[in-house]
């Protein structure tokens, strides 16, 4: 298990990030600055664009002054710090037991073939990476996609396309539910607590 | 004190105390991977399950408190049939090669296995295999067989002080790693092996040389450094081929350097297997006969006013002992011990004793360095102060260069003269040691062997007295040596006599021709350049320094190959034992020196080793007992003189290559180039 090796030579939070993360360490006691590790990472993951090259767990690790392996465990620990780069779109499908069962399998094979990659590459533009995920926490609106910090839910193989079709262009599809249910409430609206009795 | 039974027998112990502890005051043996005495608990492994009434489940021991009345069983059915499903589930990725596994024969997997797992396995899916991992010219990783116990990063961060492992990845795929490939930057990188209890940390250098059954086992005392730690050396035919650490609670505990374990190789190369006559400028094979001839023929054309002799770091008492005897005969003054012109004081036994001890150094509250860096001198006892560090609030000051410390201090600053403004109570530290219990100074060579080391030596008695160093059972003033001979020569007075010169007399001596003759008893660490045309007798087991300017080399024996007295830095006597003989016509050192004696017809009046001894403890009786340490009484030694204003410095800068040994090991040769010039990247960024 090594780092990527197209490392950036330095890293270095904003002036914009270094405000973020003066706050984010404020939240925790004094003395207990190790715990903003986790929100720290996310901040450089995010500053940079999608992955954490060593040199930022590094910068990390500096500014909250711990040992570096400490944040590498951390940062390897969790999948959702990427420690390769991604593609501008991060498409992290759930192919968990709940979204299998509503047919994420379809909703796979719909992303590979519109974006001509398989699960765990990147377009050649940079534009989008495929990835499969376990649970993406919303099982009820199974199957899921998660699009960066946007969720899809109650995807098909048309819905996928027609979202992925539509970042490719630059547009911003609807998030949430895509068959047509507000949130978690029932197809066709809701059956109770409808306010009449 | 809480009382429990455990398999029917009824045990009270301290709180706090675990399950497992328990059963191992009572002789019950659990089985473990991951828990160790001297690391933290971590409860992974779940090896060591036992029942326990009124829980519902199995727990894992080694986790466990006790607790008042708490019923333990651990070899019911069930925890029979636990172990045999945890021994599974560990050995599901294990490759199980154990043919070609440097640990078989002393793997605790192994036995484990076989004493509590099942005796086949079910897994019939693919196991997992781990890329090779560079973890330095030490300790060899195969993490194909690690079962993820965690010792390993445990003792890197707690004892060692350098988190350079953890562990990378979750579940199935956690591997053990530096995450950047570099070479586990400790002096005590050894232990892993020692601690792994698999074949996943071997010791490199002993990769594939010989299986631990076929080893004779001969438990002995270290030399490479002055801590005399206690060792066991593995031997096969004539060759030591490694050396591990014995339990010592009071010296090294269970670790050991870097150096003191893997320099051994050092002992078979560049040996001096026979003595040698130097014939037109070359060093020409002789027998003993004609060699001790020419030396006693010598020693007895030589005034006694220009012969000396100095005795190197790694000589054994019982020969210093000897050379000295028959120094005296010859009337000779001139001899000294102190390689380094360190300028210790051999008249207060407590002037250059480590008074406070290894084990001292947990009780004390307040600590200030002089001129050393524990580190690189002894790692071990450095591992010790860090160990107090952790324990409580331990502050440290550091007189000497910045270091790169695993435990934290305050550098004061590097002059001298800061050591009079502490003895004198202006400098804020010295409130900090007089407020101490047990305030402690250790004091380097690196102070001592500058040519103001006198006057350092008694402006450090005099800060010693002026903070409450020394009191009723605490004398906290700590001279750290590098050379395990030191104490010994110190105890057994090999310094000049009334009238003699010391090392840097004699060498300015030889350099006028004023001294004609100088025996070098393993003395290496000397400029040898500067004997001038003194005639040179080099008594010794490397060819080294001090051989290649001899006259004439008398082959002795290194400190695996002879039953011989030292006395560490705490002035523990101690004896090593003969592990292999000396090569080829190499002798025991003390028998040369008497046969040399005999040569020009002075009788030394021992025949024998006991006979030796009596007359060491004659001369000394600290010599009667061994392995104890007496506390030295505190008294006057040193005179006061200005110190100079200059920085101080520390006694080694290269940690691996510290004596003849270290300088003919082909291992330590690599651990420089990888951790000392950086000749080898330490880590694998580089490309």
């Amino acid at each position: 298990m090594s780092f990527h090796r197209e490392e950036p030579k330095d890293f270095a939070f904003s002036t914009e990030n270094l405000a973020k993360a003066k706050s984010i360490v404020a939240k925790y006691p004094e003395g207990k600055s190790r715990s903003a590790v986790m929100p720290l990472l996310d901040l450089a993951q995010r500053q940079i664009g999608g992955w954490l090259p060593r040199i930022a767990m590094d910068y990390v690790a500096q500014y909250l002054g711990l040992d570096p392996i400490k944040v590498y465990e951390v940062a390897n620990f969790y999948t959702m710090y990427n420690k390769k780069p991604v593609g501008e779109n991060h498409v992290q499908v759930c192919t968990n037991l709940p979204c299998w069962l509503r047919g994420s399998d379809q909703v796979v094979s719909a992303c590979k073939k519109t974006l001509g990659i398989g699960i765990g590459e990147t377009t050649q533009d940079g534009k989008f990476t495929l990835s499969e995920v376990e649970c993406a926490g919303a099982c009820v609106n199974a199957p899921v996609a998660a699009i960066n910090d946007d969720y899809f839910e109650d995807l098909d193989e048309a819905s996928i396309t027609r979202v992925l079709e539509a970042i490719k262009k630059g547009e911003k599809p609807k998030l949430g539910p895509q068959n047509g249910r507000m949130n978690s409430a029932p197809i066709g609206g809701p059956t109770t607590l409808k306010g009449e009795g | 004190m809480p009382k429990l039974t455990i398999d029917g027998i009824e045990i009270d112990v301290a709180p706090g105390t675990t399950v497992l502890q328990a059963a191992e005051q009572l002789g019950i043996e659990i089985p473990r991977f991951c828990y160790h005495e001297r690391l933290t608990i971590a409860g992974n492994c779940r090896m060591c399950l036992v029942e326990v009434e009124k829980a519902p489940k199995p727990v894992a021991s080694c986790a466990m408190p006790v607790g008042e009345g708490m019923v333990v069983r651990t070899s019911t059915p069930n925890i029979l049939k636990a172990r045999k499903g945890v021994m599974e589930l560990i050995l599901i990725n294990h490759p199980l090669d154990c043919p070609i596994c440097d640990q078989g024969g002393e793997c605790d997997l192994q036995d484990q296995a076989v004493a509590f797992g099942r005796d086949r396995g079910r897994f019939a899916e693919t196991k997992h295999a781990v890329k090779r991992k560079n973890f330095g010219p030490l300790v060899k990783a195969e993490m194909t067989r690690c079962i993820h116990c965690t010792r390993c990063i445990r003792f890197c961060t707690e004892v060692a002080g350098v988190p350079d492992l953890g562990g990378i990845g979750r579940g199935d795929h956690m591997e053990i790693d530096t995450y950047v490939e570099k070479a586990i930057g400790t002096e005590l990188s050894g232990c892993l092996v020692d601690l792994c209890p698999v074949g996943a940390l071997t010791s490199g250098p002993f990769a594939f040389k010989a299986r631990p059954w076929e080893l004779k086992k001969t438990e002995t005392i270290d030399c490479l450094d002055a801590l005399g730690s206690n060792i066991r050396a593995d031997s096969r035919g004539n060759e030591i081929l490694r050396v591990m650490p014995r339990n010592n609670d009071d010296i090294n505990e269970e670790w050991l350097g870097d150096k003191s374990r893997f320099a051994v190789d050092g002992l078979m190369r560049g040996r001096l297997d026979r003595p040698y006559m130097r014939k037109d400028g070359k060093l020409v094979e002789a027998s003993w006969s004609e060699a001790l001839q020419l030396v006693a023929s010598k020693l007895k054309a030589t005034p006694a006013a220009a012969m000396a002799a100095i005795a190197g770091d790694l000589a054994d008492c019982e020969s210093i002992a000897a050379l000295k005897d028959l120094m005296s005969d010859l009337k000779v003054a001139n001899l000294d011990c102190r390689q380094d012109f360190a300028q210790l004081d051999p008249n207060c036994r407590a002037g250059y004793l480590f008074n406070a001890t290894i084990a001292g150094i947990e009780e004390a509250d307040a600590l200030l360095i002089v001129g050393s860096n524990p580190r690189k001198e002894a790692p071990v006892l450095n591992a010790r102060i860090r160990k107090r560090s952790l324990k409580s609030s331990f502050p440290v000051g550091v007189i000497g260069p910045k270091m790169d410390q695993i435990f934290k201090y305050d550098h004061l600053g590097d002059s001298a003269a800061l050591i009079e403004q502490i003895a004198s109570g202006k400098h804020p530290f010295a409130a900090t040691l007089k407020a101490a219990k047990k305030p402690m100074l250790i004091l380097g060579m690196g102070a001592l062997s500058r040519h103001d080391g006198s006057a350092i030596l008694a402006a450090c008695r005099k800060l010693a007295d002026a903070t409450g160093m020394v009191k009723e059972g605490w004398n906290g003033f700590s001279v750290l040596h590098t050379a395990a001979a030191r104490v010994g020569a110190l105890d057994l007075g090999f310094v000049p006599e009334k009238g003699g010169r010391d090392v840097k007399a004699i060498l300015d001596g030889a350099g006028k021709g004023d001294i004609q003759l100088v025996y070098l008893l393993g003395a290496d660490e000397i400029d040898v350049s500067r004997l001038g045309k003194a005639f040179v007798i080099y008594q010794g087991h490397h060819g080294d320094a001090g051989a290649s300017r001899a006259d004439v080399i008398l082959p002795g024996a290194a400190y695996t190959e002879k039953n011989a007295t030292y006395v560490n830095t705490e002035g523990r006597v101690q004896r090593t034992k003969l592990a292999v003989f000396p090569p080829g016509q190499a002798r025991e050192d003390w028998k040369i020196i008497r046969a040399l004696a005999e040569t020009i017809g002075i009788h030394l009046p021992y025949d024998n080793l006991s006979q030796m001894r009596a007359r060491l403890a004659d001369i000394n009786p600290l010599f009667a007992k061994t392995d104890g340490v007496e506390a030295a009484i505190w008294g006057q030694f040193a005179s006061e003189a200005a110190v100079a204003d200059e920085p101080l410095k520390t006694a080694i800068a290269n940690y691996y290559m510290t004596d003849p040994i270290g300088r003919a090991s082909p291992t330590m040769a690599v651990c420089v180039e990888t951790f000392v010039s950086g000749a080898k990247p330490r880590t694998g960024t580089h490309g």
